[in-house]
């Protein structure tokens, strides 16, 4: 069994053929993960109890000759702000270090119900703010392609663990790109469904509106899988859809002929790098596949970085008002007002990128700025909507960069925040829209850091994107032009 | 635009925030930046059109309602786990009233 290659298919038929027990997959990946860890940080804890008495669930049902599910015996790491019941759970911030929450996120029960096992909470950027994860309070990870460079953010630690192969698939959050932007940098598949598709139950709240959770994995059916298993109705999450969940895997036919792919003129404008070339080359190999290709427009783009960070730092600033030194373990000694006692406690606990987003939000919602920020960006957000459904009554799925370059240098724009926020514009708008998207790794440049190609289709049509990019992963990617 | 220290100031009281001196200046620096970009946006004509509230709403009427049945909730116990001052089944803060 080489660890660091499993695939969740690879694990069924090694279970089925009592090659290895779910028990010897499951010490096996903590041994590896706990060896490897120093090098990234990917992981911030482990949890080996609950993990190995998932692991002897899955042999016991094994051994009873029951079915023990989708993701039987399958290490999992779960982005450290989804909350495990029992298992510290601490947004990458000190306001939560020592929080150990009294419940299970609905993705967590529902990925345990089938089998998965979760050997460890994956590091990332503080309450998700980030687009490198240096801005996690428990240090930064490396990526396992190059360690001198950022693994992306915010959920850098869930693309790195699979990356490296500590895990098999992850949980990851994604509010402007923190699934597809860490992907293309590490060089896995990660996908960011519809809003709604997955329950955002037990996902600690950065921007409700934006919020959601999605998996990655180092091939599109591991990441299915895992998307199919979490995807549904949750009476707890009242934004959560109704839609019935399709079995994903009997779309990837390999078949995209006569598919129909637009490329938005916006994000190709000025795009003259080797990102550029590669994602070229990527629609050159889904032309050979049979694709039909088309530019189209989305021409609400270019207001589409304000828009977020207005709708973002609003919600933001909102939701992280319940850190106030009152429920969550954190509170600054000496204080002696409870006016004090926020402001302590606050000041101390949050980081630089959290206060920053607390005090945009603060100000767009504040009086007088309310009609000029928040309802402007609200208007905005339905303009970006519009062009999308626009463009998808002319095509099936629409093809464009994850990113503008790939990982940069620990460091490198860690003194600019608008830099930062600048470099989100080709992930922001699919999340505004609500619409599913997802990298798949489409090549490296000469350097040899890897590239992701995103593809986006409408809302619930995660099986088209999906049968879109098996396909390219089975030509071979970019090697396939 | 201009954003100052006292703008900064006040911002971070309304918000509950206390900042050290460095981190109001950085603050001010920051915020007319990323502020400066953001207002370019008062250079869309958005008349007549509506604000997006709500991402989908594919629900029939009234279907997340769920069904009013009584259900366990988190224990008391569970829920004082995590408070940093506990104390009779509450959480515990500095005294609020004077008397």
């Amino acid at each position: 069994m080489d660890i660091a290659k499993l695939t969740i298919e690879g694990i069924r038929a090694g279970l089925k053929a009592k090659q290895f027990t779910a028990r010897e997959v499951c010490e096996a990946a903590l041994n590896f993960a706990e060896a490897e860890n120093p090098k990234t940080n990917a992981y911030l804890h482990f949890s080996p109890e609950r993990a190995l008495a998932a692991a002897e669930a899955v042999d016991a049902k094994l051994a009873r000759g029951e079915d023990a599910g989708a993701l039987a015996g399958v290490p999992v790491a779960v982005k450290d702000v989804i909350v495990t019941k029992g298992v510290r759970t601490t947004c990458g911030s000190r306001m939560l270090e020592n929080f150990v929450p009294p419940y299970d996120a609905t993705a967590v029960q529902r990925l345990e119900a089938a089998g998965g096992v979760i050997i460890g909470k994956a590091n990332c950027d503080e309450f998700a703010m980030g687009s490198s994860n240096e801005n996690s309070a428990f240090g930064p990870v490396r990526n396992p392609v190059d360690l001198e460079r950022v693994p992306g953010g915010s959920s850098g630690g869930s693309a790195a663990v699979v990356a490296q192969g500590t895990a098999v698939v992850s949980l990851g959050s994604d509010t402007g790109g923190s699934i597809r932007q860490p992907a293309s940098f590490c060089g896995v598949v990660g996908v960011t469904p519809t809003y709604g598709r997955v329950s955002r139950y037990g996902l600690v709240a950065f921007a409700s509106s934006l919020d959601h959770i999605g998996p990655f994995g180092r091939n599109v059916k591991d990441a299915a899988t895992l998307l199919e298993v979490i995807a549904g109705r949750d009476e707890m999450d009242a934004t959560s859809a109704f839609a019935p969940v399709p079995r994903y895997a009997e779309a990837m036919t390999g078949d995209v002929r006569g598919m129909k792919i637009g490329l938005p003129k916006e994000y190709f404008a000025g795009l003259a790098s080797e990102t550029g070339d590669l994602i070229m080359k990527g629609v050159e190999a889904l032309k050979k596949l049979g694709c039909e290709v088309k530019e189209v427009s989305l021409p609400a783009t270019e207001w589409a970085i304000s828009c977020y960070y207005i709708i973002c730092t609003a919600e933001a600033s909102s939701n992280l008002a319940r850190y106030d030194g009152v429920k969550y373990t954190m509170r600054s000694a000496d204080s002696k007002t409870l006016s004090d006692m926020y402001r302590n406690t606050r000041g101390d606990g949050f980081g630089a990128e959290c206060k920053r987003r607390i005090m945009l939000g603060t100000y767009v919602l504040s009086h007088g700025y309310y009609d000029a920020y928040y309802l402007k960006a609200q208007r905005v957000r339905t303009l970006i909507s519009r062009d999308f459904q626009n463009a998808f009554g002319e095509v099936d799925a629409l093809i464009t960069p994850v990113s503008p370059f790939p990982a940069f240098k620990l460091g490198e724009k860690l003194d600019d925040p608008l830099a930062m926020y600048l470099s989100d514009i080709y992930t922001i708008t699919g999340d505004l829209a609500g619409i599913p998207c997802m990298s798949v790794p489409c090549g490296a440049t000469a350097a040899g850091l890897p590239v992701g190609m995103q593809i986006l289709t409408n809302h619930f049509q995660e099986s088209q994107m999906f049968r879109l990019a098996e396909a390219f992963e089975r030509a071979g990617g970019v090697a396939g032009a | 635009m201009k954003i100052t220290e006292e703008q900064v100031r006040y911002v971070a009281d309304l918000a509950n925030l206390r900042l050290t001196p460095e981190e109001v200046s950085r603050m001010a620096r920051d915020m007319e930046s990323i502020l400066g970009h953001i207002d370019k946006l008062n250079e869309l004509d958005t008349t007549g059109v509506p604000a997006m509230a709500q991402v989908l709403f594919d629900a029939e009427e009234t279907a997340t309602l769920r069904a009013d049945v009584e259900k366990a909730t988190l224990p008391n116990e569970a829920a004082l786990e995590n408070a940093p001052q506990p104390g009779g089944g509450f959480f515990k803060v500095p005294k609020v009233i004077e008397r």
